[in-house]
């Protein structure tokens, strides 16, 4: 009989460094969905009036929120440089007989990410 | 020409003997420019002849000598000794059933390959005057790297997706699915969506990447199927929401 070697079910992504930076990448899935739990918490406590969202704040400047928040921006940043860089590969784009060169299509990615995020910081009225 | 004492710490099973693996360690005097084949057809025939491995051209075409080392799927052929300071670990490809030592049941794959059609299936019948099909360079170049591989399974070592879930068609056939697709003369796309865009077929796959990190030909199977991914959602699109589109 042919010999089945098992594969421990859940911890199996210690086998290889390279399951674990991918298991990094899907966990940051947690932090971002944490962060838009807090901004929907955050939208119903402005609904509630003045001193709901004063609270609020107050809540969100503690020492707890702050480390949170880092977290949070470290796991953001990650997840969204990981998948630019993949970008290219679900993404080809062949021009005559070449295609683009890589950085150009991962490039284009970081290129509007950066412009969104301006926009939004100038409708935050952060200039 | 220099030598040096290499340390194989080489699987063995038996089927008619063992309960389960285990690990035999042969001491070997290899030449400098070595590759693991070498080492292992050195202990075939010199020093344990029950040894049993799977390989043939010795240049990285036929894809027969993948096996892991040290915990990395490779093709023993490609792969030098002198890369290897310590003791060197050689176990059959993971995630397939050993058959003995290092070959391993690879009759999951095979069958899988069939599944997806990984051949031409013409778009229009031969031209009449029986001149041959016309293709553009840069037809040509939309799945050239898919051509490429060799069959080797190192990919489906890699793939951790299919070493949890073993009905997940896979990297290789289904970059090989994705070759024909992607040619110009093929009209058989249809067909193979029904294997590669169900639930065992691309969706399987999250994308950890692992399956072109190790392809020893450099074709990108990660590449392949997020494009699958994201043309059979174009489909699903146009099927439920202009109905009246023809594919």
């Amino acid at each position: 009989m042919p010999y089945v070697r098992t594969i421990p079910r859940v911890r199996w992504f210690f086998r290889h460094p390279r399951y674990v930076r991918y298991m990094t990448r899907e966990v940051t899935c947690l932090f971002i969905g944490a962060y838009t739990l807090l901004m929907v918490w955050g939208l119903r406590e402005l609904s509630q009036g003045p001193d709901a969202w004063r609270a609020f704040l107050e809540c969100l400047a503690s020492p707890a929120s702050i480390v949170f928040h880092v977290l949070a921006l470290m796991f953001a940043l990650y997840h969204s440089v990981t998948w630019f860089n993949l970008t290219p590969k679900a993404l080809p784009v062949q021009r005559g007989e070449d295609f683009i060169p890589d950085g150009v299509i991962s490039g284009a990615h970081y290129a509007v990410w950066a412009l969104l995020s301006l926009a939004i910081l100038v409708l935050a009225g952060a200039f | 020409m220099s030598e040096r004492q290499v340390e194989l710490e080489v699987l063995r099973y038996n089927p008619e003997t063992d309960q389960e693996p285990r690990f035999q360690r042969y001491s070997v005097t290899c030449r400098e420019e070595w590759v693991v084949l070498d080492a292992l057809n050195h202990v075939k025939e010199n020093v344990d002849p029950t040894l049993s491995y799977r390989w043939s051209c010795h240049m990285a075409v036929c894809g027969s000598c993948g096996m892991m080392i040290d915990g990395e799927p490779k093709l023993a052929c490609k792969t030098f000794l002198r890369d290897y300071p310590g003791v060197i670990r050689v176990e059959p490809l993971a995630h397939f059933p050993i058959e003995r030592d290092l070959v391993t049941v690879i009759d999951d794959f095979m069958a899988k390959l069939a599944r997806v059609k990984p051949y031409l299936i013409p778009k229009e019948p031969a031209p009449a005057d029986g001149s041959e099909y016309r293709q553009t360079p840069a037809e040509l170049k939309k799945f050239k790297q898919f051509t490429l591989c060799i069959n080797c399974m190192l990919c489906y070592a890699a793939c951790p997706e299919y070493g949890l879930i073993p009905q997940f068609i896979g990297p290789a056939a289904i970059s090989l699915a994705h070759r024909y697709n992607q040619d110009s003369r093929d009209g058989g796309r249809a067909e193979r969506q029904e294997e590669i865009a169900a639930t065992e077929g691309v969706w399987e796959c999250s994308f950890t990447g692992a399956c072109s990190e190790v392809c020893p030909e450099h074709v990108d199977p990660a590449a392949a199927l997020q494009q699958v991914k994201i043309k059979s959602t174009v489909d699903w699109y146009k099927k439920h929401l202009m109905p009246w589109a023809k594919e």
